[in-house]
């Protein structure tokens, strides 16, 4: 078993009045790991607590043995976050720029971001101009900078056509080979196969965490929205 | 990486932040026309009065342009790196609060450095406007005072949500301000209580340099009320600093 990249003990989380996390575990290894749970269940605050954005109320979050936060760690991960934090009025080329300035990382590294993602023939268009699909690029294009040994990448193929989600799973897998750990949210069931691990997540809890196979042999489902389905229902005979 | 600032992402944030001026060519043209044709309607709007009008209301438009523009500015683009996601991003990244701010208030310092040497080239050059201090330090004057509105700018973007709401801080703001500066009345001619206001509103006090430069020329008081001004936006600065959170609720 590879050490983990991420460590999350015990984290309680509250929004408002409402709890978000209430006191989950989990760990995220080298590989690609899928989050996968419908709207609202808490992978984004999730996401939120590894990258260090979001308050937190008890529990701990380690994330390659420093805790999330610390500025050690910020040269080391690349987030996404479901919309495209990037700026509409500046190029793809600039945004790059400006963000690998920040960084500290050189600029053969925007060039490689920028055509590693498919946006080399784009790259001095305004981002405001582009689509929906090549905007949420250039946000990934950003998190790739630096080959970060964590990406965090909030539904990151929401809104892709299918040849496009191909090439990203793709990439995914390109880098978690050369070991990075890549934990990619979705609330689509179909995208489970991609991955290595899967943590399906409801309500702010894990309610399943192996490979694909093991929770399909393990629920003696056919495919993962299934084995979503019988795990809650098993939760609620059991509740 | 622990360092509280870096040169280098300074230097990145005012690089960015000109580049997107730039590009928005309705702004910039704007921001560097707008002045001169306001000093211009100023001084025709005098031109048949008897006196010296013109000099004794110009200084203190020339202080305000800089002030209220960057603070508009400021205020909707920061509130836009907020509520984009942009400047999430930024505070996972090893970016320094007082990077960010310090990369605005150059970026908008230079721009109101230009504005302001336009402004005062068309007003001592064409319009006649008699100044007795030394020119560059009118320049100096507007230069604190941009980065004054930056300043108040980003600190006032942390209490809105909207950009409705950012435009609203500036009849909020700024226009007290303006009443008060000692422009219309003169400060020690209000009630007593106006006064004392007047005298804690930063203002004021880029309004009294631009007039002693004109005026008197008192240098010494010219410099002593820039440092006013500079302290309030160095105060501001630190505030905006304290809204600027790595972790949000």
């Amino acid at each position: 078993m590879m050490k983990n990249i991420v460590e999350v003990r015990d984290l309680v989380v509250v929004r408002g009045a409402r709890e978000v996390l209430p006191g989950i575990s989990l760990g995220v290894a080298p590989g690609v790991t899928g989050l996968l749970g419908p709207s609202g269940c808490g992978k984004t605050t999730l996401m939120r607590c590894l990258v260090g954005a979001q308050q937190v109320r008890s529990g701990t979050v380690e994330v390659l043995g420093e805790p999330a936060g610390s500025a050690a760690l910020r040269t080391r991960i690349g987030y996404v976050t479901q919309s495209a934090s990037v700026y509409d009025d500046l190029t793809v080329a600039e945004n790059l720029t400006f963000f690998s300035r920040v960084l500290g990382v050189d600029r053969r590294s925007v060039d490689e971001a920028i055509s590693v993602v498919g946006l080399a023939d784009h790259q001095r268009q305004v981002v405001g101009n582009l689509s929906g699909g090549q905007r949420s690029r250039v946000s990934l294009a950003v998190a790739l900078l630096g080959t970060p040994d964590l990406l965090v990448l909030d539904e990151p193929t929401v809104g892709l056509d299918p040849v496009l989600r191909r090439d990203l799973w793709e990439l995914f897998h390109r880098l978690a080979d050369l070991g990075a750990a890549v934990l990619v949210s979705s609330h689509v069931m179909d995208e489970a196969e991609r991955c290595h691990r899967l943590l399906l997540m409801r309500e702010g809890r894990i309610i399943a965490d192996g490979s694909p196979d093991e929770i399909r042999e393990r629920t003696g489902a056919a495919d993962i929205e299934q084995a979503f389905l019988r795990l809650v229902e098993g939760q609620e005979e059991v509740a | 990486m622990s360092t509280p600032m870096s040169t280098r992402i300074t230097f990145a944030v005012a690089g960015r932040v000109l580049t997107q001026v730039r590009r928005d060519h309705r702004t910039l043209v704007m921001l560097l026309v707008v002045p001169c044709v306001l000093i211009s309607l100023l001084w025709w709007m005098f031109e048949d009065l008897p006196g010296d009008l013109f000099d004794r209301f110009g200084p203190g438009l020339l202080a305000m342009f800089p002030f209220i523009v960057m603070f508009l500015v400021t205020s909707v683009t920061t509130l836009r790196e907020r509520s984009s996601g942009t400047l999430e991003r930024l505070l996972t990244m090893p970016m320094g609060k007082l990077d960010f701010l310090l990369g605005y208030a150059l970026a908008f310092g230079l721009l109101a450095a230009v504005q302001s040497a336009l402004a005062v080239a068309v007003s001592v050059g064409l319009l006649g406007l008699d100044v007795n201090g030394p020119v560059w330090l009118l320049g100096v004057v507007a230069v604190v005072d941009a980065v004054l509105g930056t300043a108040l700018g980003l600190l006032v973007s942390a209490f809105a949500t909207t950009e409705f709401q950012a435009v609203q801080f500036m009849p909020a703001f700024v226009l007290p301000q303006i009443l008060l500066c000692g422009l219309f009345v003169p400060r020690e001619a209000m009630p007593g209580v106006l006064e004392l206001v007047s005298n804690v509103l930063p203002l004021s006090y880029a309004v009294d340099a631009m007039q002693e430069l004109v005026g008197a020329a008192d240098e010494g008081e010219v410099w002593r009320a820039v440092a006013v001004v500079a302290c309030f936006a160095a105060a501001a600065l630190v505030m905006g600093a304290a809204t600027l959170r790595r972790r949000t609720p």
